[in-house]
């Protein structure tokens, strides 16, 4: 069996983020996520610290990976200068490779992410694509932005914007041929990898939950990870 | 305190801005949700200024949701944006100027990872020349958008029409700053003012006639926390981190916040639209809710640009009341115009009007 301590300390984010934690509790006391979830920040590094095998593996494929929002205040407070936000982009970043996310509920919610964020990214060169973010899945937007998205070409246009169009500008096309760069980047450097290793253990889980899985965003699958939660996640 | 003492605790939380040829980069959240601030941020600094600001058509995202949302190795992250950079160093520039606070931060930290793991900088070297055989230099100085409006706010208010002045009695607006994390609470040494006392907005507000609000939450998170929001399930540690943050501020009754994160105030401006459907309760005085406002639209309203044509029509709580009370003038007839002044839909009542 891999020993997880070693592959999790091969990542920089490892190495900036935690040194010896004196377990004071700071990073606790500011953290947003731990005034809503059960989610303790201080344990984080107490378990990476202990080196346990086990105790690490169970981590990897737990709940409580998934509740850090990366706000980084953390970084802020801490005596010592540890990060419980950069261990935790390693800890996920560890839980994708190995296949893990997709044993935790919070974790393979990870699946809908790569199809909305990743897909925009690759396809599009934004993160965020007008076109993609409706009422219907974002319905705290309101009746605002309900109107932008009915007259987007027209209120996009009055406030200088270029919406796919060719040149410079707000929501331009990107060119076909930086697109292709970026397209490049993303093989080389091992996001589709990563991609392909969220579908592909996502199609398994799937399987094993009896939900219907297919290319498209509504199918039993991508609507019960979006939307479901139920286990009780809340802080105690 | 010592006099001296102080002045060499904030001369570690000064830092240098660049102040002509910028190299601009857009945002994502931005973007799509305050578009009329970047174009009101390009009008001043071309047109009010007098700066050289370049755009680069070829520029994307800096991929920075997608890296914290987890889909994106650290590796892919790092060879986008050494790509933003040798789009800036084949166009002639060496000041990158971000519009977004996630990508401000993400620049820095990949910078300063490059710098204390010298070897991934190689790494990043090698697979940019792979993906794209191009080649990259850092750029000398990274500036948020914000830090460079700190730096020419009294040039600002120099050509001012308006103060943030309450005309009626002639007092400064009391006016809550919120600071986006990704700003500071990384690299302290990188913000004006540091993490605690963050000075880029507080600046700004004070040369333009207002008052900082102080209350026990300022330095709370909005809650976007990316996978926090972008998820349905998730999206309750979202609008619960708000309404912390509206609760601390409300007793100190203040007349608006001003941001500098593009995505902080699409949060504080529709979460409230949220609350008050969810929970019957608004935050501002005389059963409204409390303006948000981004750093570039405050400018412009000082300035005397349009209301309509800096984007405030976009915003869900209105911003009519601070208008009339800073005296700014605007045509309720155009706000919900498009282009040219064609007439278009106007948008459906919400159960409260914020």
């Amino acid at each position: 069996m891999d020993n997880l301590f070693e592959k999790l300390s091969k990542d920089v984010r490892m190495q900036e983020g935690l040194h010896a934690c004196m377990n004071c509790g700071v990073c606790t006391a500011i953290c947003p996520a731990a005034e809503i979830y059960n989610y303790d920040p201080r344990i984080i590094c107490d378990t990476i610290q202990s080196r346990d095998n086990d105790e690490i593996e169970a981590l990897l494929k737990s709940e409580t990976i998934w509740y850090c929002g990366e706000c980084m205040s953390c970084k802020t407070r801490c005596p010592r200068g540890n990060t419980v936000g950069l261990i935790i982009i390693a800890l996920r970043s560890l839980s994708q490779e190995l296949g893990y996310f997709a044993e935790s509920e919070k974790g393979r919610q990870q699946l809908f992410l790569k199809r909305v964020i990743g897909h925009w990214m690759l396809e599009k060169g934004y993160c965020l694509y007008l076109e993609g973010i409706g009422t219907d899945l974002y319905p705290e937007q309101g009746p605002v932005w309900d109107w932008i998205q009915e007259n987007y070409r027209d209120v996009f246009a009055r406030l200088g914007a270029n919406y796919q169009g060719d040149g410079t500008g707000i929501l331009r096309k990107i060119p076909d041929e930086a697109m292709a760069e970026i397209q490049s980047i993303f093989k080389t450097t091992g996001a589709i990898d990563r991609f392909e290793q969220i579908e592909k253990v996502s199609t398994e889980k799937a399987k094993q939950m009896n939900l219907k899985l297919d290319d498209t965003m509504a199918n039993e699958y991508i609507g019960h990870i979006y939307t479901q939660t139920e286990k009780n996640h809340n802080a105690l | 305190m010592i006099l001296e003492g102080k002045k060499a605790i904030w001369n570690d939380y000064q830092k240098e801005i660049a102040d002509d040829k910028l190299y601009y980069v857009r945002s994502c959240v931005r973007q799509n949700f305050f578009p009329g601030a970047e174009t009101t941020f390009l009008r001043i600094m071309r047109e009010v200024l007098g700066k050289d600001v370049f755009e680069h058509p070829c520029h994307t995202s800096c991929s920075g949701i997608g890296y914290h949302s987890d889909l994106l190795p650290l590796e892919t992250t790092m060879t986008v944006v050494a790509r933003q950079f040798s789009l800036m160093n084949e166009s002639g520039y060496k000041n990158l100027v971000p519009s977004c606070i996630t990508s401000f931060g993400l620049y820095t930290e990949i910078m300063d990872t490059w710098h204390h793991f010298p070897e991934t900088l190689e790494k990043t070297r090698k697979q940019l020349k792979e993906a794209t055989g191009r080649t990259f230099e850092i750029p000398e100085n990274v500036s948020h958008a914000s830090d460079v409006f700190y730096k020419f706010r009294k040039e600002i208010a120099a050509k001012s029409q308006f103060k943030l002045i309450n005309k009626h009695t002639g007092k400064p607006l009391k006016v809550v700053e919120h600071i986006g994390c990704h700003y500071a609470k990384m690299f302290p040494s990188k913000g004006v003012g540091g993490a605690e006392y963050p000075h880029v907005l507080v600046g700004m507000v004070e040369d333009w006639g207002g008052e900082i609000v102080d209350y026990p939450e300022r330095r709370h998170c909005c809650g976007f926390g990316f996978r926090q929001y972008l998820v349905s399930a998730n999206r309750g540690y979202s609008v619960t981190s708000s309404r912390k943050k509206f609760e601390s501020m409300q007793p100190y009754q203040p007349d608006m916040i001003i941001t500098n994160c593009p995505g902080c105030p699409m949060f504080l401006d529709k979460w409230q639209y949220t609350l008050s459907e969810m929970e019957g309760k608004v935050y501002g005085k005389d059963g409204r809710g409390i303006p948000v406002f981004t750093f570039e639209e405050v400018a412009g309203l000082m300035l005397g640009f349009d209301p309509w044509d800096i984007g405030l029509q976009v915003h869900q709580v209105g911003c009519e009341a601070i208008l009339d009370k800073i005296g700014i003038p605007y045509d309720p007839a155009k706000k919900y115009d498009g282009p040219d002044g064609k007439k278009l839909s106007k948008p459906m009542a919400a159960t409260f009007n914020l």
